[in-house]
This record gives C-alpha cells, sequence and structure tokens, in this order.
C-alpha cells in the first residue's frame, strides 16, 4: 500500500515537472508561410519559422552590423573578388550530420543550381568554390560583389543537410532539416508549425522553450484577441492602429523596429505607350507631387504616427540615409511653381494603382486629397495585388503605389530599381548617372567608400524621383507581458535566442 | 428509385465536364500572372522562365486543360504551386475540417431554426411570433464577420471560456475540437437558423389549417400530440430537402468563416489560393465543390422522393 502510495507520488512528481518544463511559445503570423525550404521560398512569414529553424552563415545585430554565426569569420582577397570563410566546427544539423566546408558546398551549389531555387540572383556573382578544409571554404566571384555577406545573413546563408536534400530533392520543405535551434516537427497548412528543441545546438544553453509554434491568423483583430486571451504569447505586425490600446493594457507589451523597407509611388518613366504623361515625362511634375505631400500627417492620420516618414530608399534611421536630403515640409506654393515650370499650370491628372487592401487604399486617400490642392487630380485604380504586379511589370500603369520589405544590404534596396535594366526597375527608368554610383558601390567593402556612391545616388534620385518615396514602416510585435529578452531587428525576424517566460 | 438515380447519375457526368471546363478557363481568365506571384519579390527573369516551363504555362490553354483533366480522372489533381504539396492530399486533409463545421453548424441551425418555426406558426400573430420573426430576421441580416469578431472579444477574450481561434482534429480531441468549432458554428449556423425558422414556420402554417388537423383535434388528442405527431411530421417534409440544400450554402459560407477563425479548412484554402494564383488548388477546389452540390441536390430531391410517396413516379 504504501509502495503504491509512493509510486502514484512519484509519477505524479514527475508528471508535474515535466508540465512545468514543457514551455510551448506560440507566436502569431500574419499569412501562412510558403513552402519551408529557403531555397524556394519566397515569403516574409517563412523568414520568421526560419529564424527558429535554419542558422545561417552569417547574422546581424540590430544595428545591421554583420556578426558570425555559422562561419566564424570572413576575409576579403585585395580585388574583392574571393572571400574566405572559416565555419564553426562544433554543428550538427538536425539529423545528426555534421555541418562543415563541403556542406556549405553543397548549399551553395543548390542555391546557383536547384531549377526551382529563388536565391539565385542572390549568389549569382559566385562563380566557383574550393574546399579547402573542414572549416575553411574560398569563394571565387565573377565581379567585386560587397553585398554578398550580407545575402549570406539571410536565405542564401541558410544551411540545409546536404543528407537532406539529396534525398528529397524538391520536396525537402515538406521536412526541412536545418542546424538551428528548433527542429522541425509537424505543419498543418494554413493552421500551425511546429518545431521542438533541437537538444544538440550549438548555443542550446540559450533556448528556454521546449517548442515553438507558429499560428497564421490573418486578420488583425483577431490575431491580437488570440493574444489578449492567452492562446497566443505574442505576435508580429501589430494593426498601428491598435498600438494605443496595447499601450493600455498591462498584460501586454510592445516591441518595435523600423523597418529596412518603404512604401512609395513609382510613376511610370519609360515604359511603353503609358509613360505618356506629364507625370511620366517630367521630373518637375513628379517632384511637384512629392512637395504636395504631408508625409507626417499620413502617417498620424493612417498610421496613428507609428510609422517613419520617408524620402529615400534607406529610412532617415539608416546609416545609409543621405542627410542633406532631409524629409521634405509639404509646399503647396512650390508645387504650383513647379507645375507651371513644367507648362502644366492648370494641373494635371494621373491614374495611380493600388493594392486593394484597406490600409494601403486609405494611404493613397490621403495623398489624393493632398495633391488635389496642388492640382494633381489623382484617380484611384484599386487592384488585387497579382493583378497589380503583373500590369506594372507589363508597363500597363500611369504609376503604382508599391513598396519593397527591404533588404539589410543597401544595394538590394536601390539598385534593381534603379540602374538600367535592373530586375524590378519596371518603369525602365535610365540615367548613366545613377547607373555609375550604384554600380560603383558594389565594388568596395569599406563601408565609407560605398556610402559616398549611395549618397551620390541619392542626389540624382531625388532629382530625377523615379520613385516618391511616402514612408517606411515600423515592425510592431505585442507581446504577453510574462516574455522577456526579446530584441527587436530592423529585419523583422523573430530570434529566439535568450528569450524566456517567467 | 434506382432508374431515378442512374438517370440523375447520368445527367451528372456532363455537368462535371462542364464544370471542369469552366473552373479551368475561368482560372485563365483572371488578371495576374502565377509565376510572377511564385517567384517571389525578386522576380528573377531566369527563374520566371524556368517556372513557367516547369508548370507547363507555355503550352496552349486546351493542352493544358487536357493534360489537367487527364491527371484529375486518374485522380491526380496535380501539386500546389505554393507549398508543393499534392492538392488531393491538401483536399483530404481540409474537407473533414469543413465538413465537421458545417455539420456542426447545421446542427445548430436545426436546433434553433426548427422548434422557433414550430413555436411561431402554433402562436402566429402573437407577440411570441413576432420575436422569433425578429430574430430570425437579424440573424439573417448581421454580417458573419462581424459576429465573428464580437463573439471573440466576449467570449474569448472578455470571459475566456473558448479558444479564439484555431483548430484541433476531432480525432486527437474531441472535446477540445467542439470547443474550437463552437463559436465558428453557432456564426456559421444563425443565418441558416432563420432560414429553417422561416420554412418550418410557413410549413407548419399550411399543415395546421389542414383537414386532418382538425380531425385530430376533433378526436380529442392533446395538443401536444397534435402538433408533434400529426403537423410537424408532415410539415418537415419540404424542411429536409431544403436542409439538405442549406448544407451545400453551409460549405460556401464557411469561407468566410474559416478566415475570421482561422479555420484550417476549404474555405481558408481557397481563398489563400485565389491570392496566390495557385491555381492547380483553385481548380481542384473548385471541381470538388462542384461535384458535391451535385450529388447534394441528388440525394435532396431522392430524400423528397423518399418522404413524399406522391413524387415517386414522376
Amino acid at each position: 500500500m504504501q509502495i503504491g502510495k509512493m509510486l502514484t507520488a512519484a509519477a505524479l512528481l514527475a508528471l508535474s515537472t515535466s508540465l512545468a518544463q514543457a514551455q510551448d511559445l506560440k507566436i502569431g503570423l500574419q499569412d501562412d508561410p510558403d513552402i519551408l525550404d529557403p531555397d524556394q521560398s519566397r515569403t516574409f512569414v517563412g523568414r520568421i519559422v526560419y529564424a527558429s529553424l535554419c542558422d545561417k552563415l552569417v547574422d546581424i545585430t540590430p544595428d545591421l552590423e554583420i556578426v558570425p554565426a555559422l562561419a566564424t569569420g570572413w576575409e576579403w582577397n585585395e580585388a574583392g573578388t574571393e572571400l574566405t570563410m572559416t565555419l564553426r566546427d562544433d554543428v550538427v544539423f538536425h539529423d545528426g550530420t555534421p555541418f562543415n566546408a563541403d556542406a556549405v558546398a553543397a548549399n551553395l551549389d543548390r542555391s546557383k543550381n536547384l531549377e526551382t531555387s529563388r536565391r539565385k540572383s542572390e549568389v549569382r556573382s559566385i562563380e566557383s568554390w574550393e574546399v579547402v578544409d573542414d572549416t575553411t571554404i574560398k569563394m571565387t566571384l565573377s565581379a567585386p560583389d560587397a553585398t554578398l555577406i550580407a545575402q549570406f545573413a539571410d536565405r542564401s546563408g541558410m544551411m540545409l543537410s546536404p543528407t537532406a536534400f539529396e534525398a528529397a530533392g524538391e520536396d525537402f520543405g515538406s521536412a526541412p532539416v536545418c542546424a538551428g535551434p528548433f527542429k522541425f516537427k509537424e505543419r498543418i497548412q494554413q493552421d500551425r508549425i511546429v518545431l521542438e528543441k533541437f537538444a544538440d545546438y550549438y548555443r542550446a544553453d540559450e533556448i528556454n522553450f521546449d517548442s515553438v509554434t507558429f499560428l497564421p491568423i490573418a486578420d488583425t483583430t483577431v490575431r491580437l484577441a488570440n493574444l489578449r486571451a492567452g492562446d497566443l504569447d505574442m505576435l508580429e505586425r501589430l494593426a498601428a492602429t491598435d498600438v494605443a490600446s496595447v499601450e493600455a493594457d498591462d498584460g501586454l507589451q510592445l516591441e518595435r523596429a523600423t523597418s529596412l523597407g518603404y512604401q512609395g509611388i513609382t510613376p511610370n518613366v519609360g515604359n511603353g505607350e503609358a509613360a505618356n504623361n506629364p507625370l511620366g515625362q517630367s521630373n518637375l511634375v513628379r517632384k511637384a507631387l512629392s512637395l504636395s505631400i504631408d508625409r507626417n500627417a499620413l502617417n498620424e492620420v493612417v498610421f496613428e504616427g507609428a510609422f517613419a516618414t520617408g524620402n529615400q530608399p534607406f529610412a532617415p534611421t539608416s546609416p545609409w540615409y543621405n542627410a542633406d536630403f532631409p524629409v521634405p515640409e509639404r509646399d503647396i506654393e512650390a508645387a504650383k511653381a513647379l507645375l507651371a515650370e513644367a507648362g502644366v499650370a492648370d494641373g494635371v491628372t494621373i491614374e495611380v494603382q493600388v493594392a486593394n487592401n484597406p490600409v494601403q487604399t486609405q494611404v493613397m486617400q490621403v495623398v489624393q486629397a493632398m495633391a488635389a490642392e496642388a492640382g494633381i487630380t489623382i484617380e484611384l485604380a484599386a487592384k488585387e495585388f497579382a493583378t497589380l504586379l503583373a500590369d506594372q511589370s507589363a508597363g500597363n500603369y500611369t504609376a503604382s503605389q508599391i513598396g519593397w520589405s527591404g533588404r539589410v544590404d543597401p544595394d538590394g534596396n536601390i539598385h534593381q530599381f534603379m540602374t538600367s535594366g535592373g530586375g524590378l526597375n519596371d518603369s525602365k527608368y535610365v540615367n548613366p548617372a545613377i547607373d555609375t554610383a550604384l554600380n560603383e558601390a558594389r565594388l568596395s567593402t569599406d563601408p565609407a567608400v560605398r556610402k559616398e556612391s549611395y549618397n551620390a545616388a541619392v542626389a540624382i534620385q531625388q532629382e530625377d524621383m523615379p520613385i516618391i518615396y511616402l514612408y517606411h514602416p515600423v515592425w510592431i510585435w505585442a507581446l504577453d507581458d510574462s516574455l522577456s529578452g526579446f530584441q527587436a531587428y530592423p529585419d523583422g525576424m523573430i530570434r529566439l535566442h535568450g528569450v524566456s517566460q517567467n | 428509385m434506382l432508374g431515378f438515380l442512374s438517370r440523375r447519375l447520368l445527367i451528372a457526368i456532363p455537368t462535371i465536364i462542364l464544370i471542369s471546363i469552366f473552373v479551368f478557363s475561368l482560372q485563365k481568365l483572371l488578371p495576374g500572372d502565377p509565376v510572377l506571384v511564385m517567384a517571389g519579390e525578386e522576380r528573377d527573369p531566369d527563374l520566371i522562365a524556368a517556372l513557367r516551363e516547369k508548370y507547363r504555362l507555355n503550352d496552349p490553354i486546351f493542352v493544358q486543360y487536357f493534360a489537367w483533366a487527364g491527371n484529375a480522372l486518374r485522380g491526380d489533381l496535380g501539386i500546389s504551386l505554393r507549398t508543393n504539396q499534392p492538392v488531393t492530399e491538401l483536399i483530404g486533409e481540409k474537407l473533414p475540417v469543413t465538413i465537421q463545421l458545417a455539420v456542426m453548424a447545421l446542427i445548430i441551425a436545426m436546433v434553433i431554426g426548427i422548434p422557433a418555426g414550430v413555436i411561431s406558426a402554433y402562436k402566429k400573430g402573437t407577440w411570441v411570433d413576432w420575436l422569433a420573426n425578429l430574430i430570425a430576421l437579424s440573424g439573417l441580416s448581421v454580417p458573419n464577420f462581424w459576429l465573428g469578431i464580437m463573439l471573440i472579444l466576449l467570449v474569448s477574450v472578455k470571459l475566456g471560456w473558448l479558444p479564439a481561434s484555431g483548430y484541433q482534429p476531432f480525432s486527437e480531441d474531441p472535446l477540445q475540437s467542439i470547443r474550437t468549432m463552437l463559436m465558428p458554428a453557432l456564426v456559421l449556423g444563425t443565418a441558416t437558423a432563420a432560414t429553417l425558422m422561416r420554412h418550418t414556420r410557413s410549413a407548419m402554417l399550411s399543415v395546421l389549417q389542414s383537414d386532418y388537423v382538425r380531425t385530430a383535434r376533433a378526436k380529442g388528442l392533446r395538443e401536444h400530440t397534435v402538433l408533434i405527431k400529426h403537423a410537424l411530421r408532415n410539415a418537415l417534409v419540404p424542411v429536409v430537402t431544403v436542409t439538405a440544400l442549406l448544407f451545400g450554402e453551409l460549405l460556401a459560407g464557411a469561407v468566410l468563416t474559416e478566415q475570421i477563425f482561422t479555420i484550417p479548412g476549404f474555405g481558408k484554402l481557397v481563398v489563400d489560393a485565389v491570392f496566390n494564383r495557385d491555381y492547380a488548388v483553385v481548380q481542384g477546389i473548385v471541381l470538388c465543390t462542384g461535384i458535391a452540390f451535385i450529388f447534394m441536390n441528388i440525394l435532396a430531391d431522392a430524400a423528397y422522393r423518399l418522404l413524399n410517396p406522391r413524387m415517386r413516379d414522376t
């Protein structure tokens, strides 16, 4: 009898301690990620999952400095065409296979050569590689590419188990095997992604959760309701309009970081017939439109002041921002004078296409009202995003309200949009001077030298206005008060190292 | 009956072929390029070309149709462009979720709608009738998304009784499964309850005026027996057929409800697929839904014949 009681007590004790220890963190995402294969995926929320699942060669600090992760260090040759990386020797993948220079080589090969790889353009400059020893790999570039290291701080630098991807091929995403703090457990599409702690993780002591569950909840109100009801521990992308109510809630806390991305208006300046209008043909009209907008008021009205105003591809808080061109004040008289100078003193009418979601539509309605006072009549064409994108890349637009999610390296936020023939330069803007500045910025690995090139490029952009920048979104996370140790990063990722729950 | 069923099934075949053609061509008429969406923000031209080739999007549309329809006949609906998961597997995963939601909503609708209809017919013209009508009208008029969010705020956030959203498979934890589905089923069921109530009420009204009800009363039967045993039984015939058709509507109505409560069912799948131009998934789902509708209709007609002998020979 006594023994029986003791056994029961022991079992209960074991049960209660295991319950106390089994800590699961529930994170609410705005969308359901696409395929969980860093080489094939394209969604922002997918990258949030990878932050817990797949470690990268290098990482960033909240101040955007690049720091070692799976790579312990790196060195460029004089000409900037050879990159030698040294690697950690204590890392294993979730399937127990070792991480080493051979694994990096196999990953580079996959990013470059998998038919459906979305990473091809990011690692295009790498021409060949050589495994020097187990912990050293040397990459040879076709031309100097200062942006490459920053690519390794994102999906191109995520290391997957070669054993796993050789076996699974394109289906790797149904059971991804990486070298991050958590390993893949299960996924039910549109419902949840569950990861569990990886015991052999090389920084396991910094991980305080046994599992993490990502729950896609598209509606921001419902996502917040879930957090308040205790069904979530944290959520990403709180609506700016909910900031005040979360701040007033004792049970919740807020974290924020200005994103690397932007939102703006891209006029069609040279893509086909649709560019033949005053906005497309005259930089004076584009400057007038920019001057007619009160960016602070726009931020206050639509985002209750929670976002950051902007007028360049980089946010005013970024080290790459050109301080010679501060965010302009609204100046209706100057805008009218520019229109007169452009020969359209009676005003112009332009059509702007905008994604048919409430927030972007509201942004454009505010801009519409402001521009009207300067004599610029804006007609809004609301389209579903896939349609908007197709029309834009086909040149069927006068102007688009569109944005960019942002990249760590400044090159990723400007080069493809402004250089002639750039992959994302849909309006076919051409200015050889900006091509020179932006191509030069790729050559040097010295930040001071690069900064000069970007300053020059931004000066040209301010004159030509191929994109009228409006604001930079701010990532806003809402967390349960019991969480501590969370650090906000401008790339919007959720890094769980050092995060714990009381 | 057998003749009727085989006739109906034969007619169903051309209908299904027509549906498949419509689904396929309407999808292609949608503006927007699936490959542009799939290629991601960078839109790498090499990748776009490779994807077009891989998914045979360069082929003429009828070649694409026959390739798809041929595979569909063999039970292969293609793979999701977004996650590489086979569409049949996705449908197999999501359909039970939506069916559970629809069944629960239907039960709620029947539990509320049929008694309310009986009572309001019996108490015709009194305040009870007016009240029932008022509630039914509100049930029909209140938008799902509004009711859903209000319920979440009240029941989950304020009272903490039920989870705010999410899903638990019935096979894993039946109680939790019902708990997570209760609010969405209620939201989905209210409008259907109202429709059922109106149908029950009008059927009961006509039955209550018929001769055999007067006879039953004249025999001295208790009012309760007259109402339930004699009147309701006959009034239920049209109600049953309406219910079968309403079930199809519930499946369609689940689209919005699943979006609000983040239930990983059919509706949420189709919405995400349309926004991502995930052609194979949209085609697979619409085809399956179309076939389901056809069979629900056949079942409704068959039920009608079973319940109403006068229909059998026509």
